[in-house]
């Protein structure tokens, strides 16, 4: 691993902490423009994350050392993760050491220390979130898995550079597979990522709370963290579809010139992708939370049913 | 970067997947009105099937049997189906005897089993689409396993019909169409005994208040008065 | 004696001999506590010794000998090779930690004296040991047995309780089935030579049904012991009533010795492998996984939660075996090492981890008094050391990076992943299913884990009494400690450690995953880099580096002011610590989802209730649909055989005269 290997890596690492807010903002203009409201700023996002680090942090008198390290750890997961997801270019130094598998390792990392620290303080709240959150996730993590099982089934490894190039190369034809991991994808990250029809981003209500009912304690910079975390979990969500379903222009090899290049492809795509969610999100009623089981159950069929296909029809 | 294969077997192939879903689909579908869309949506799937096949092997007479399948799948008999359920006002369903996931995970097994059973049949088969075959079988044993888990009987007839939709496409896809005359019998079969199946409904429903199949197995022989 | 002075095999039984002398002086004064502490520690010392014996054996070739003990002709027969090493230093590595926390947690007035308990611990180390070493049947069984019956007494240990007591018997049962199917299992090994050593069998080639009938008998035999469906119902009642350093010894290490002798049937005694086994093995241990954490997750009891997540790890061990047998069978010897790495890993690992959440959970119980969950909570305040500890063996169970549980569980998906195409097509379709089936197993899991530390850690403490628990001793912290590095170690340095199981591979496959003169310690590959690769030193790094970066940056660009005011709870102003979630509130989805699996009695309080009272009984479906109709069975049987006792002398002469008879005349 070179110095410019390693300084590239970083400069991956700085431009995704960078968009991820963006795109939050983005999804949120969409969101308000699709619901006839005029819609904030799109810069609003980094505001907030600077308005929470000025303040003071009030914490909770009988919160444990945990609580205030579980920010810090979150957001350092979310950017290992960011490190590893070939957004920019395939060929970066992280890339091999981490693969697919130990991705969605680090998501479920994130989950129990955030799911640990609302569960610290010992309010009804905090519980209730974490109970919800940890049974999304038990469901969503095992769909995630077989999604990139499928496709790494069909490029023959779980490194996700040697995904990204297969996929990117690979004739232009319909892939059933991939349409079903899609679709699977899809559905698991509106899960993962707290969106409607699990749960929803803007409630104040408890009942429909899952995330932030787990952030519910948290002040100031500790929050400011969180919310990063989360906009990069989003962004991450967000590069891996693109990665494995749209991998026309990442750079292949690492040179910092191909990745700035490929800055304006994603800026793009994430573009599409955002409008696309926030469509969803619009048109899509929250579901009630045990038919969450029966939604990340069919994102789960969808994705093994992709895998069956393509080895029944090798497409 | 342009796939080598033709795009019709292309089509052909997704549409078989689009076949397999809508399977699960009707196996998880609940409220009944949706199971006659999905029925719909599968002959719908299969009328174009049906239509590809004819184009890329230059055989015109699939073409009748396409607007055969709209005809009938398509428009009447979802029309039938429409009907009946409006008038006996079934609407929804609850649990059927397995609960869904269950029945979702046989539903798995099933399609494993029926792929590995096409497997040395599509051998022998000639047609270029003959990996299609296990997915056709898939789909005719996974409409089976909804008529043996509903409790209703417009569910079960609906797999029944769907079972036909899944061999229609195992000849499509293995023999590319079967003789017209075999055709028009099983469609003629299959009209007819929706018919009677719609009287039988009514007579049900004025003799048990209910066209739940549990009421029958209380039925005993009367003892003479 | 080997050519180097001082043989492998030696020290083994020297280590054996210095356990069963401790033992013995522990009888000497057995009420004396600070002998006795003093003895554990002598134990301690003994085990890291064996470790480093077995370190140094694992990378030597196999030596054998015989001691003059036993039968007339067939005397002791000891072996030690790289499998036999591998499982000695599990041991020694398990139980140094483990004895070091003894000396400081047994106490005395509790139903046996310390002296007593500490006999009949170092025999059940040393007959472990002895189990892991032999060369022939005979003293297989020998130690075998040696191992239950010292495993029983010790679970019995407040035997004043009568459920212990019933568990202890219930233990001791299902041990004599199991160990019934392995002596059957030699009977079919032998071959109808006679030989009933080991090396005999090795060379005996079964024809026909026979090494499937071994290795059923096998799997049945050993799964008893190991916990496999439908044989696990001991675990559950077995670990909770044990006291917690002897819980940790039989779920840590004693369940591998199962593992080692179905691993020792399986490769190395029987000469060749049928495909199906491997696929029975597989769906025998995905469907024990999925049982045993499902079960987990409404435990109300913390070490039951504990035994049933035991039971799950064993599920995942014996499936990776099974893959193993599939892989080795097609001639896939690559992917039958990787998954074979997987199996012995995974045994490693759990050693590790399940040792150090049942000692964990052993100074919770010193502290409080009390195993329900229901009635813990806020526990990090009060025991720090314990808490931080116990967190390291959480995030290791449930199988997240950069820790240890994740490296087997990635080796297994990998296994997993990339199956070529098989010549049973539909054992190839099935792979995929199956990996689903594992993954959704350890997702449980991890939920399973949350609810465990933070119903008893976190949170506010449920009773008041909770404000008198102190933190665990110096002993009990040093303990704990130390099984908390090696989860690190394990996890952090996986190439090393493959390095040592690739010796087993060699012994048992032929096969080695990592290539000869593999030096990159960094990068795990096990197939190759562009394929997938993991190096969890560099993650470890990454996140470090991320968070210190973090904390200074944001010290430096703003502030790191900080107060404390009451928990905002959304205003709501009346906040009691029964308002957290209970154990039954966490687990409620879980049972919820997977209804089918569970008998469940409920009682709701209905509306006009005076004293409205909720009561959820979740019991075992095994238990009611097999072991009840048995026991009622062998019940019945022996009330009709009951009715040959008619307590006059008279009848039982004229029986017996009968038989005389009887026999005279047929053998004239």
């Amino acid at each position: 691993m070179t110095l410019t290997g390693l300084l590239l890596q970083i400069l991956q690492v700085a431009i995704a902490l960078a968009l991820a807010p963006l795109l939050v903002g983005w999804v949120n203009q969409c969101r308000a423009s699709l619901a006839n409201k005029r819609p904030p700023s799109i810069l609003l996002p980094y505001r907030t994350i600077h308005k929470l680090f000025v303040k003071d942090a009030v914490v909770a008198e009988n919160a444990s050392p945990m609580f205030r390290l579980a920010p810090y750890v979150v957001f350092g997961a979310m950017c290992c993760a960011s490190a590893i997801v070939p957004s920019l270019a395939t060929d970066v130094p992280f890339a091999s050491a981490a693969d697919a598998i130990a991705l969605v390792g680090l998501f479920a990392l994130a989950r129990v220390f955030i799911a640990l620290a609302a569960m610290d303080i010992g309010t009804s709240f905090g519980s209730l979130g974490a109970r919800r959150e940890m049974f999304i996730g038990f469901l969503a993590e095992p769909a995630l898995l077989m999604v990139l099982f499928t496709a790494s089934l069909i490029s023959g490894s779980t490194s996700l550079p040697t995904i990204v190039d297969t996929l990117a190369h690979r004739e232009l034809a319909i892939y059933p597979s991939l349409a079903f991991a899609g679709v699977a994808f899809t559905m698991i990250s509106l899960a993962e990522n707290a969106r409607i029809p699990i749960d929803n981003p803007a409630t104040h209500l408890e009942l429909t709370m899952i995330h932030e009912a787990m952030i519910l304690e948290y002040s100031a910079r500790h929050l400011a963290l969180l919310e990063w975390a989360s906009a990069l979990k989003l962004f991450n969500y967000s590069c891996i579809g693109i990665a494995l379903f749209v991998p026309f222009g990442i750079a292949e090899g690492a040179s910092g010139l191909g990745m700035l290049a490929a800055v304006p492809a994603l800026i793009a795509k994430l573009a599409v992708g955002g409008a696309a969610l926030a469509l969803i999100e619009t048109v899509s009623a929250k579901l009630r939370l045990f038919r969450a089981p029966e939604f990340l159950g069919a994102a789960f069929l969808l994705a093994v049913l992709g895998m069956l296909v393509n080895l029944l029809l090798g497409s | 970067m342009i796939s080598t294969t033709p795009v019709g077997f292309q089509l052909i192939n997704l549409f078989a997947a689009i076949l397999l879903l809508l399977a699960f689909a009707m196996l998880a579908q609940r409220r009944v009105v949706s199971l006659i869309d999905l029925f719909v949506a599968q002959g719908f799937v299969l009328a174009l099937s049906t239509a590809v096949v004819a184009y890329t092997t230059n055989q015109p007479h699939l073409y009748q049997s396409t607007a055969l399948t709209l005809v009938l799948k398509v428009a009447l008999l979802p029309w039938i189906l429409h009907r009946l359920v409006r008038k006996l006002d079934v609407r929804w369903e609850f649990e059927g005897l397995i609960n869904i996931p269950t029945t979702m995970l046989i539903g798995i097994v099933l399609v494993v089993f029926s792929f590995n059973l096409a497997l040395p049949i599509s051998q022998l088969a000639s047609t270029v689409t003959r990996s299609t075959l296990g997915i056709a079988l898939a789909s005719i044993m996974l409409s089976f396993l909804m008529m043996i888990t509903r409790r209703k009987a417009i569910p079960q007839v609906i797999g029944f019909l769907s079972m036909e939709n899944g061999l229609f496409f195992a000849a499509t896809s293995a023999t590319y169409g079967m003789p017209m005359v075999v055709e028009l019998g099983v469609a003629l079969d299959v009209l007819v005994g929706m018919l009677i199946l719609g009287v039988f409904f009514f007579q049900i429903r004025e003799q048990f208040d209910s066209l739940d199949l549990a009421h029958f197995e209380n039925v005993r022989d009367q003892p003479p008065r | 004696m080997g050519p180097n002075g001082f043989g492998a095999l030696e020290g083994v039984a020297a280590v054996v001999a210095t356990w069963m002398a401790i033992g013995v002086l522990g009888l000497l004064r057995p009420r004396d506590l600070r002998f006795v502490r003093a003895l554990f520690v002598g134990g301690a010392a003994t085990a890291l010794a064996l470790v480093a014996i077995a370190l140094v054996a694992l990378w030597q070739p196999a030596q054998s000998t015989t001691l003059p003990l036993g039968l007339p002709d067939l005397p002791f027969h000891l072996r030690i090779d790289a499998l036999s090493a591998l499982f000695l230093a599990m041991l020694g590595c398990a139980n140094a930690p483990i004895s070091l926390y003894s000396s400081g947690y047994f106490r005395a007035g509790e139903g046996t004296a310390p002296g007593l308990i500490c006999f009949q611990y170092h025999a059940f180390l040393a007959a472990m040991a002895m189990v892991l070493v032999a060369d022939d049947a005979y003293l297989f069984m020998v130690a075998w047995e040696s191992m239950a019956l010292a495993s029983f007494f010790l679970v019995t240990t407040d035997h004043r309780i009568p459920e212990i007591r019933r568990a202890g018997f219930l233990y001791l049962l299902i041990a004599h089935v199991g160990a019934t199917a392995i002596l059957l299992c030699f009977g079919v090994l032998q071959g109808g030579r006679g030989d009933y050593t080991f090396s005999g069998m090795r060379s005996v080639a079964l024809a026909g049904a026979w090494p499937s009938a071994g290795f059923f008998l096998a799997l049945f035999g050993f799964g008893a012991k190991a916990g496999l469906l439908p044989l696990h119902v001991w675990l559950p009642e077995a670990h909770p009533a044990a006291p917690s350093p002897v819980s940790a010894l039989m779920s840590g290490v004693m369940l591998k010795t199962a593992i080692y002798g179905l691993l020792r049937v399986t490769f190395d005694l029987l000469h060749l492998q049928l495909w199906w086994w491997g696929v029975i093995a597989l769906t025998l241990g995905l469907l024990t996984a999925l049982f045993g954490v499902v079960f987990a997750a409404v435990q109300t009891d913390m070490k039951r939660l504990l035994a049933y997540s035991s039971i799950e790890n064993i599920g995942v061990i014996v499936a990776a075996i099974g893959l193993a047998i599939l892989f080795q069978a097609n001639a896939k010897p690559l992917l039958a090492g990787i998954a074979l790495t997987a199996a012995l890993y995974h045994a490693l690992n759990h050693a590790f981890m399940k040792s150090l959440l049942f000692l964990a959970t052993g100074s919770v119980l010193h502290a409080t008094r009390e195993r329900s969950l229901g009635k813990l909570g806020g526990l990090i305040h009060k025991m720090p050391w314990v808490a931080a500890c116990a967190l390291v063996g959480t995030l290791a169970i449930a199988g997240l990076p950069p820790l240890n549980g994740f490296v087997s569980e990635w080796l297994l998906l990998q296994a997993f992943l990339f199956t070529p195409s098989l010549p049973q097509s539909f054992v190839t379709m099935l792979v995929p299913l199956a990996a689903a089936a594992l993954v959704l197993a350890v997702a449980v899991a991890a939920y399973v884990m949350v609810k465990f530390y933070g119903v008893i850690f976190l949170g506010r403490p449920r009773e008041s009494s909770l404000a008198n628990a102190h933190d665990a001793g110096r002993r009990e912290r040093a303990a704990l400690v130390v099984l908390a590095l090696g989860c690190l170690f394990l996890g952090l340095f996986p190439v090393n450690v493959i390095g040592g199981i690739d010796r087993v591979n060699a012994l048992l496959i032929a096969t080695t995953v990592l290539p000869a003169g593999h030096s990159n310690w960094l990068l795990l590959a096990p197939i190759a880099t562009g394929r997938s690769s993991y190096m969890p030193l560099i993650v470890f790094a990454v996140i470090i580096a991320v968070v210190l970066i973090t904390i200074v940056a944001i010290r430096r660009v703003w502030h790191g002011r900080l107060r404390r005011a009451n928990a905002w709870d959304c205003g709501y102003p009346l906040q009691t610590a029964r308002m957290q979630d209970t154990a039954e509130g966490f687990g409620q989805p879980i049972r919820q989802v997977f209804e089918p699996f569970f008998r469940m009695q409920r009682h709701l309080p209905s509306p006009f209730d005076e004293r409205p009272r909720y009561e959820v009984r979740v019991s075992d479906p095994f238990w009611e649909g097999i072991y009840v109709p048995i026991a009622r069975g062998a019940e019945r049987i022996a009330s009709v055989a009951g009715l040959i006792q008619h307590r006059r002398i008279g009848v039982y002469l004229t029986v017996s005269f009968l038989t005389l008879i009887a026999l005279l005349f047929f053998g004239r």
